[in-house]
Formats: structure tokens, C-alpha cells, sequence
């Protein structure tokens, strides 16, 4: 009966969203106040349908109703309470319905933060999110159902993956979702800035906070994935240019060009093109995620089930995004003012070009992700792009990029001119260089012209940043915006992260060891002993637990308990690495295979590793992700809309001047 | 030419070179970095090259796990059911290689044999790599059933 009960709720919530897209859209079109007025209540409305259907799920989870096929697939009598629940969204359906209610409480938050935008703007984004909505629900509906009931009931369910059973997943896909789901409000801004041909500073200055919050969630969401491969997938890595995760990074690429020219287009009116493009761009991207990740077009662990049908509508639904977004542009795009004048050496400059070296780089992760696919899709022969193509283009690309960026938070917007700028670029040049060369050659085992270029780049930009943030202190002290505050600690998150990048990318320690209990590996200057090998029974599988010992010097430094886990239903074995984890270095370890034939009592093949600064890799991220709230909390963002119009024909003025 | 068309100019030409740079050094290492997969009847015909690294996937062979007692280095034979290659590899094997399961190995053939850097299996117990279960279709074998995952409609 609950599955019955939500199935309809879903095809309630489909009535809601087609209410929801036609009525403002065209209300809208025909200055109908009634049909406006629709939107607010029939989001509202489509978001409580939505929510039951998906409490309906949680349900039959939580009760193990294997009659619902989609809970068969992917759960089990044994497994634990809170994995049942985080099973919801570990397949194709749940985690499309997950997508789905997440726009729902988008679209709500737009309906309950919009008090300052006019109806008819609001009408019209709310009403491009119903239609997004409309299309996702239809896809859910029509080919993944995920209330299908099986019968006969099968006795017990299949079990969830067993790399999904971790307290990672149940954040990860969360994350990740509000992120992807959070562009479709920028979406949704631009597509309504479009129809009502008014592209203006304010159009801007509304998508800002929305861009910010969308962005952090997507940083928080990939830094997640990253860190549960690092310690779930048992090989120590913690990125590895997989489809997958390609799939979620160029959308935050996307993203990260499209919070930078947005800035540039509210304070000065300039790259509206740019601006509205990259805001169809970066969503785009998020559904290409979306269904790349969970359709079964790749082959990797996220993938289920291919379903040519699911396929196919994919493509419509993507080919009607694209298209349709990109041929409003075109009706659109003569109407469109050009913005105020900038001289070469401005902001503006070295935003725009800091903005297309990034979407460079999403254009070369995309080549690498799709092109295997669609030479498959036409017949030709099978292939895939190996990792080292995304870095030899990725990283290179990413250089100017940090030049830019420093030198972007020291120039002042509109015109600038060298004489001023000398004297505060070559100090923070200087002291980078100096401080770069000196910590790779005090601290670093090998000196390697890599890793002091990259440390160089990280403190140049914490130097600009802090340099910057120094300068608008001392003029506006107290009144320094939150905003300009949020973006410092990015661009420090930013320096942050391409530290652990590098030094852990070139001076992590690996070893691959045949070892029985009582051998000793020396690695990096610390002695890894393996204790024992004992075996161990969980509530849902059984296996082996090594215990091993890890001395530096003769003193004692950590534990490490690595073990070799047989899920029962699945009969899948699974690796929990076992990692003492540290602000300078994580201690690593992970149980290859048993080498002696029939038993587990024997030698190992074992992974050791020595990574200095992984850590460092994430921190960055919850720095940038930081700094985002900071800057979507900024006040300005809530005063009236009287004064964002005045401040956009102000904006707009010298251009035309 | 005014000076405000120079800048233009200017800038437009530095953003066409830059881009244009990036693209060009992309491309190149784009083609350097593609991984052709090869079924052992094609390696077996001579279709795989021979300096060039590419990916070789099949099931691997009942019996034919053969590992060194003192290392880690191990060797055995990957099928389509109709050719065999033998592949030999140094490293720890992924949780789900066992004999019969289908696998993708990256590498490049020396001697007859392959060498693999990476051994790659997917974390499903019934699952199959599509490129293998291709293989075995094109070499005109029948995939074993019990590794394709059966969904329950």
C-alpha cells in the first residue's frame, strides 16, 4: 500500500510541476497576475508530494518490503538500520528521485527567498525549474519506476554494494546532488533573464548567492568522493580522472568560471554573453553528470543497470536543455547590451581570462570523458583515455591559471595601471619565489623543479589574497564585506589544496609487499610490522583483520588495522584500509589478497604507503567551500531590490556613454 | 586603427592564441594517452600493436593462476573462449580477480606475452565488463550467464 501511495504522490508531484512550469511561464508571457501568482504554491505543493514519495521509499526500505523490486536489488534483512535508509539513494532510482526532491527543495528555497525580485521574474524561474522538474519526473516515471513491485517477493533482498555500505556514501551523493541541482536555480535565473530580456547587473547580482551556495556544495560533494575513495577503495589514491569523477568535476569547473565573470558582470556590467552562457554551460553539465554517472553508460562502480530506453531519453532530455537554452540565447543575444568600457590591465581582463583557461580545462576533461563513449556509440572500436592525458593537459592549464588569480585580487576593477601595480606584485613575487625554493630544499627529501613551481603558485596566491585582504581592511575596516572575506579564504582553500596536490602527488612512498605476521617493512623512515592476521565476523560479512604496528626511531607511532572483508550476500569481498591520519602525513595500509592457496592464515600481499599533506588536498576544499558561505551570507545580498536597480543602470551607464 | 580597436585586437588575439596553444597541446597529448581494448582473437590474429601500450580483456582461466612463492609477481591466461594470451603481472591482484571472472588489464605485449601494469576488475561479483562480454560474443562464444547480473523484470 506505501509504495502505491508514493507512485502517486510522483505522478500528484508531475501534475504540480506541469502547473507549476505552464501557468507563470505563459502568465508571464501574457501579463496575467492570476497565473503568475501560481507558482509559489504549486512548487510548494510539488515539493510535499515529492517528500512523501520519498519517505514512501525510505520505508519500504527501512521495513525490508522486498516486494518493491527496487529495495530487492538493493537491500538486505541484515543490513544495518542506517545503510537501509542511505540505500534509498544508492542506486539508478533513488538517487534520481533524491535529484528530484532536491529541486523541490531548491525551487521551495526560491520561492521563500525571492521576496525582493519582482513576480514575474520569480514566475518565470520558478517556472524553467518546474519544467526541469517536469522532465526528471517523466524520466522517473515512465523508465525508473522506483516503486515496480516484483512478484513473487523474492525471500530476501540482493543487498546494497558493499562499497556503498560506509558512512562516506551517505553524505556523498547528498552533497553532490544539492550541488548539481543547486546550477538549475542559475539556470533558471538566466533562462528567465533571457525571456524577459533584461540581462542586466541585477540579473547578476541574483544568481550570486545562488552560484556561491550551489558551488560549495558541489566542492564539498566531490572533496567526499574523493576522500571515500581514498580510504573505501583500499588502493590509496585519491583521484583517478574516472568518468565519474570527471562527470561531477567539469560542472565544478564550470561553476567556478561562471562565480567569477558573474562578479565581473554585477559590479560592471560586462560579460553578459559570457556570464549567461556559462550558466547554461555549468548546468548542462550537472544532468551530463547526473546521467553519465547513474544510467549505465559508463562502466564503473557507480553504473547499474544499462536500459537502452533510459538512454534515449536522456539524449531528448539533454538535446532539449541544450538546445532549447542555446536557441533562446541566439533570439536573445542582440538585445543584449554591451557593458562598461575596461582597460586592458584591469580585473576585468584577467577575469575573463582566468574564466576561459578554466573552461578550457572542463572543454579538455569533457573530450577525455565523451569521446571513448561516442566512438562507441558509432560502431568504431573500444578505448578508453588514460589518466596521464588529463594530467599532462589539466595541470599545465592550471598554471596561468594561479598567475591570473593572484594578480586578479591586486588589480582594480575597470582600469589599473603598472606603475601601481609594480610595487605591490613584485614583494608577494619575491617573497613566493624565496619561500618556495627555501621550504622544497629544507624539507623535501629530493628537490624536484615540479614541486617548487607549485609551491611558488600556492604561495603567491595566499600572498595576493592575504596581501589584498591587508589592503581592504586598512581602508574599510568593520565594513569590509563578508563577501570579500568568503573570497580569500577561497583562494587560500585554492593555495591549500594545490600544496597537497603536489607534494603528495611527488613524494607519497609505495610499497607492494609479500608479508606473513611478524615481518617489518621499512618505509619513509617509519618500520610497518605486522602483527597478526585474525579472523574476524561482522553482522553482515566475515573475513580478516591485520593489526599492524608502526614505529619510527624506536618509538611507537601508530596502530594500523587494515581488514579483508566477504560480504555474505554478495559474496564480494571488500578492503577497509586501515590509515593513521595527520595534518603532515597519513600512514596507510590495506590487505591485498591471501598468497598461500585455501587459507588466510599465511603471507599477504599488503599496501603500504607514506603520503605526506594528503590532508591537505581536502582542507583546501572546506576552506573554498567556507569561504563560499561566508560570501553567499554576505548582506548586501538581502538589502532591497530598489537599490540593486539603481545600481545596475549605474553599472550599465558608461557603456553606452 | 584607434586605440580602443587595437585593444581589442590585441586581446582578441591573445585569447585566439592562448586557446589555440591549449587546444593544439591538448590534442597531441590526447592521441598519445588513447587506450585501444583488444580481445585475445584479435591479439592472437596480430591485430594488437606491438610498442604501443593498449587494453586486453577476458575471462580468466580456470587453472591457469600461477604465483611466484616469494614475490608478488603472478601469471596466468586470459580467454575469449575461443584464443588464449598469457599475461604476467607484478603487483597485488583487485579483490574481485578470481579465476573464470572477467578482467581488463592495461599493458603491451612482449614476446607473446602480456605485461600488465594494471589489473582491472569491477566491484560487482556478477559482473562483466562489457568490452569482454563483447569479446566473447564477437569471437563467437556464449558468455557464461552466471556473470551477467540478472535484474529481476
Amino acid at each position: 500500500m506505501i509504495p502505491e501511495l508514493g507512485h502517486f504522490c510522483l505522478i500528484l508531484a508531475l501534475c504540480l510541476a506541469l502547473i507549476q512550469s505552464i501557468y507563470p511561464l505563459l502568465g508571464a508571457a501574457r501579463d496575467n497576475p492570476a497565473w503568475i501568482a501560481l507558482a509559489r504554491p504549486a512548487a510548494r505543493g510539488q515539493l510535499g508530494f515529492l517528500a512523501l514519495a520519498f519517505v514512501a521509499l525510505t520505508y519500504s526500505f527501512i521495513v525490508n518490503d522486498f516486494t518493491v523490486a527496487y529495495v530487492a536489488e538493493n537491500s538486505n534483512s541484515q543490513l544495518p538500520a542506517i545503510y537501509r535508509i542511505s540505500a534509498v539513494w544508492g542506486a539508478h532510482e533513488g538517487s534520481l528521485l533524491l535529484w528530484v526532491l532536491i529541486l523541490g527543495i531548491w525551487t521551495f528555497a526560491v520561492t521563500i527567498f525571492s521576496r525582493n525580485l519582482a513576480e514575474v521574474f520569480t514566475a518565470r524561474v520558478i517556472g524553467v525549474m518546474g519544467l526541469v522538474s517536469t522532465g526528471f519526473l517523466l524520466f522517473l516515471l515512465f523508465t525508473s519506476n522506483p516503486f515496480r513491485r516484483y512478484f513473487p517477493a523474492p525471500p530476501d533482498g540482493a543487498d546494497l554494494n558493499p562499497l556503498l555500505q560506509d558512512p562516506g556514501l551517505v553524505v556523498h551523493p547528498p552533497m553532490l546532488y544539492t550541488g548539481y541541482v543547486g546550477f538549475a536555480v542559475v539556470f533558471g535565473f538566466a533562462i528567465a533573464a533571457l525571456l524577459g530580456g533584461r540581462l542586466d547587473a541585477a540579473w547578476a547580482r541574483w544568481s550570486r548567492p545562488w552560484t556561491t551556495v550551489a558551488w560549495l556544495f558541489l566542492t564539498l560533494g566531490i572533496a567526499l568522493g574523493s576522500w571515500w575513495a581514498y580510504y573505501e577503495l583500499g588502493w590509496g589514491g585519491w583521484w583517478f580522472w574516472d568518468p565519474v569523477e570527471n562527470a561531477s568535476f567539469m560542472p565544478w569547473l564550470a561553476g567556478t568560471a561562471l562565480i567569477h565573470t558573474l562578479a565581473a558582470t554585477e559590479k560592471r556590467g560586462v560579460f553578459k554573453h559570457w556570464t549567461v552562457l556559462l550558466a547554461i554551460c555549468a548546468f548542462s553539465l550537472s544532468l551530463l553528470g547526473t546521467f553519465l554517472v547513474r544510467s549505465g553508460v559508463l562502466t564503473s562502480v557507480h553504473a547499474f543497470a544499462a536500459d537502452p530506453t533510459r538512454g534515449l531519453f536522456i539524449l531528448i532530455l539533454l538535446g532539449i536543455v541544450i538546445g532549447g537554452s542555446l536557441l533562446l540565447y541566439a533570439l536573445r543575444a542582440p538585445g543584449i547590451a554591451g557593458g562598461g568600457a575596461f582597460e586592458f590591465i584591469s580585473r576585468e581582463t584577467l577575469l575573463l581570462g582566468s574564466s576561459v583557461l578554466l573552461t578550457v580545462a572542463m572543454a579538455s576533461v569533457l573530450l577525455g570523458t565523451v569521446y571513448p563513449l561516442i566512438v562507441e556509440a558509432f560502431g568504431f572500436s573500444k578505448l578508453s583515455v588514460g589518466a596521464p592525458y588529463f594530467n599532462s593537459v589539466f595541470v599545465p592549464l592550471m598554471i596561468p591559471v594561479a598567475i591570473l588569480l593572484g594578480l586578479g585580487v591586486l588589480t582594480a576593477w575597470r582600469a589599473d595601471d603598472w606603475g601601481r601595480l609594480w610595487p605591490r606584485i613584485w614583494p608577494i613575487a619575491l617573497g613566493s619565489g624565496v619561500l618556495g625554493v627555501a621550504l622544497i630544499v629544507m624539507l623535501a627529501e629530493a628537490v624536484k623543479l615540479q614541486t617548487i613551481l607549485a609551491l611558488i603558485l600556492a604561495l603567491w596566491i595566499a600572498g595576493a589574497a592575504l596581501s589584498s585582504l591587508w589592503q581592504r581592511l586598512r581602508r574599510d575596516g568593520w565594513e569590509t564585506p563578508a563577501g570579500y572575506l568568503g573570497m580569500t579564504l577561497a583562494h587560500l582553500g585554492f593555495a591549500i589544496s594545490i600544496v597537497g596536490i603536489c607534494i603528495t602527488s611527488h613524494y607519497s612512498r609505495e610499497l607492494h609487499e609479500r608479508m606473513g605476521a611478524g615481518d617489518v617493512v621499512e618505509l619513509a623512515g617509519y618500520q610497518y610490522r605486522l602483527d597478526a592476521i585474525d579472523e574476524i565476523e561482522g553482522p553482515n560479512y566475515h573475513g580478516y583483520r591485520a593489526t599492524a604496528g608502526v614505529t619510527r626511531g624506536g618509538r611507537s607511532v601508530a596502530d594500523l588495522h587494515s581488514e579483508k572483508r566477504v560480504y555474505t550476500v554478495r559474496n564480494m569481498p571488500m578492503t577497509e584500509a586501515g590509515i593513521d591520519a595527520g595534518l603532515f602525513r597519513d600512514l596507510y595500509i590495506s590487505l591485498g589478497e591471501p598468497l598461500d592457496e585455501g587459507t588466510g592464515a599465511g603471507d599477504w600481499s599488503i599496501r603500504l604507503y607514506y603520503r605526506p599533506l594528503v590532508r591537505w588536498i581536502w582542507l583546501g576544499a572546506i576552506f573554498m567551500a567556507a569561504g563560499g558561505l561566508l560570501a553567499a551570507c554576505d548582506r548586501r545580498y538581502r538589502v532591497q531590490v530598489k537599490h540593486a536597480a539603481t545600481e545596475a543602470s549605474r553599472a550599465a551607464a558608461p557603456g553606452r556613454a | 586603427m584607434n586605440p580602443k580597436r587595437r585593444k581589442l585586437l590585441i586581446t582578441t588575439i591573445f585569447i585566439v592564441l592562448g586557446a589555440g596553444a591549449a587546444a593544439a597541446f591538448a590534442l597531441m597529448a590526447f592521441q598519445e594517452n588513447l587506450l585501444y581494448f583488444y580481445s585475445p582473437l584479435q591479439v592472437a590474429k596480430g591485430e594488437a600493436p606491438v610498442s604501443r601500450p593498449f587494453r586486453l580483456g577476458g575471462l580468466v582461466v580456470h587453472g591457469s593462476v600461477k604465483r611466484d612463492p616469494h614475490s608478488l609477481a603472478v601469471a596466468f591466461e586470459l580467454t575469449d573462449t575461443v584464443e588464449k594470451i598469457g599475461v604476467r603481472y607484478d603487483g597485488i591482484l583487485p579483490d574481485l580477480f578470481r579465476e573464470g571472472q572477467g578482467i581488463v588489464a592495461n599493458g603491451s605485449l612482449t614476446d607473446g606475452v602480456f605485461v600488465a601494469s594494471e589489473v582491472l576488475a569491477k566491484h560487482d561479483e556478477n559482473y562483466m565488463p562489457p568490452e569482454v562480454a563483447d569479446a566473447i560474443k564477437a569471437a563467437g562464444g556464449a558468455v557464461p550467464t552466471t556473470h551477467l547480473r540478472e535484474r529481476q523484470n
